[in-house]
């Protein structure tokens, strides 16, 4: 395959950025997207020139590093895959892929394709755990009956891998899918009732507080999650923290 | 509860608050309206219920305003926000691949509504209070001095449909209604966190609300045109 990439370049924060047009010639279809770009920065550095800067890590679709905006969708026209998932036999022989970063105020460019995501830190970090007595008397886990169908609305809400692409992919940047998934898996549960009032209120004011966009139920987000989220964390998400704002 | 409006998920349960009354509303001036197709004598005498009493006149009618203009301005604000949490565009992006049209020009379609709303208060409203307030008619009479000369709101209704311009417009406006309407109707239900086993069913009675409401106003608009 040949291709014509426009891939955004930018040097630092500070510099303003522009799209660049590389070609990229014998790409095999069966190449991930990342290993595509992998050969275009062999033939850049061969070349003396930079190299495009873009994140990525475990290439298996679960750490949720890689943060690519192809073709005017988070991770790609494929559904439920990561970029390094995404394979160049989705895109035809001659055609120009835009690749761009995950655009949001708070996801802000740290060089050409790479953004800083520590807002999905801080919001974490503001309620997304539980707290536990570690001295040796913590029951198992376990041992806590859960009924099947809590227990498995909150796995599916732990499978969110916090990439990002519901904040990419919404037209407002709004990060409710992320924030709300960490809210259910914790809601769903015992463990998790201690904490929950004060734990929704801060991690979204947390998410206020970052700077990202207002919902308006769109659904962009659930389409283009990696990992399948539904929109029903955001309803329960939304249920806990008007309940939360009356108690509180 | 202090400051729940200043939060996102505050401000988007108050815009589906707002939401329901409006479509409640909504469906209530349909009720009305329909009745001036059917009989227009029940027509009148609803008409000037509605216009004369004062629990609608004084307690209801002053919550729609309020209604509507916070519906309206809350949604303005949001639309700022929104934008202001993303500095730069995408160079591409493919918006239809992950959402509806209607989702994504809330904005516009609200526009062109409130456009209409504008209209409409010129139209009706605005002649309304002004023939009951300012004139003092409180009669509803076509001739306030001739107690036979019966009602005049649907005479009156008539004669703004005379006009091929205002029934386009206002069949226009009802189409924005329609697209406004598929996506926020749903949308209000998942804002107040509803979304559950009925979601299914709640999506198809939205359709059906979204596209039969403004399709009986066009309706209404286009009988008393084509009829006088």
């Amino acid at each position: 395959m040949n291709l014509t990439l426009k891939i955004w370049r930018q040097k630092g924060a500070n510099d303003k950025g522009k799209m660049v047009d590389y070609q990229i010639a014998d790409v095999s279809p069966d190449m991930s997207f990342l290993e595509m770009l992998d050969v275009l920065n062999s033939e850049l550095i061969t070349k003396g020139e930079e190299p495009v800067a873009f994140d990525h890590d475990c290439r298996e679709g679960i750490c949720g590093s890689c943060s690519l905006y192809i073709n005017g969708e988070a991770h790609g026209p494929d559904r439920l895959v990561t970029t390094c998932q995404l394979h160049m036999r989705k895109f035809k022989d001659g055609e120009t892929i835009y690749i761009e970063p995950f655009r949001a105020k708070a996801f802000p460019v740290i060089k050409d394709l790479v953004v800083d995501r520590s807002a999905f830190d801080r919001v974490q970090h503001a309620g997304g755990f539980i707290s536990v007595n570690t001295s040796g008397n913590t029951q198992d886990a376990n041992s806590i009956p859960i009924e099947k169908a809590n227990a498995d609305k909150a796995f599916d809400a732990a499978t969110c891998i916090g990439c990002g692409a519901c904040v990419a992919s919404c037209k407002n940047s709004s990060a409710m899918l992320f924030v709300s998934a960490k809210v259910s898996q914790f809601a769903l549960l015992p463990q998790g009732q201690v904490e929950a009032t004060d734990r929704v209120l801060n991690m979204v004011n947390q998410m206020d507080a970052e700077g990202f966009g207002n919902c308006t139920n769109t659904g962009a987000c659930e389409v283009e999650c990696p990992k399948g989220i539904s929109l029903e964390n955001i309803a329960r998400m939304n249920r806990e923290y008007l309940a939360a704002s009356l108690k509180g | 509860m202090s400051g729940i409006l200043n939060s996102s998920i505050g401000r988007k349960f108050a815009m589906a608050l707002s939401a329901f009354f409006l479509m409640v509303f909504l469906l209530q001036h349909f009720s009305i309206n329909i009745l001036s197709v059917f009989s227009p004598d029940t027509f009148n005498e609803v008409s000037h219920f509605m216009g004369t009493f004062w629990v609608i006149q004084y307690l209801l009618q002053p919550v729609l305003i309020f209604g509507v203009i916070f519906h309206f301005v809350m949604g303005f604000i949001l639309e700022i926000r929104n934008n202001k949490a993303r500095q730069i565009s995408y160079a591409k992006n493919n918006g239809g691949a992950n959402s509806s049209w209607m989702s994504r020009n809330m904005i516009w379609s609200g526009l062109a509504i409130l456009a209409f709303i504008i209209l409409h208060f010129i139209d009706f409203w605005i002649p309304e209070i002004n023939t009951k307030f300012i004139a003092g008619d409180m009669s509803g009479l076509v001739n306030p001095e001739n107690a036979d000369s019966g009602f005049r709101y649907y005479e009156e209704l008539v004669h703004k449909f005379e006009n091929p311009i205002r029934v386009v417009a206002y069949v226009i406006a009802f189409v924005f209604l329609a697209l406004h309407l598929l996506h926020g109707f749903n949308s209000a239900f998942q804002s107040v966190g509803a979304n559950n086993k009925y979601t299914k069913g709640l999506m198809t009675f939205s359709k059906i609300y979204a596209i039969g409401i403004p399709a009986g106003f066009i309706f209404i608009a286009i009988y008393h045109f084509l009829n006088h």
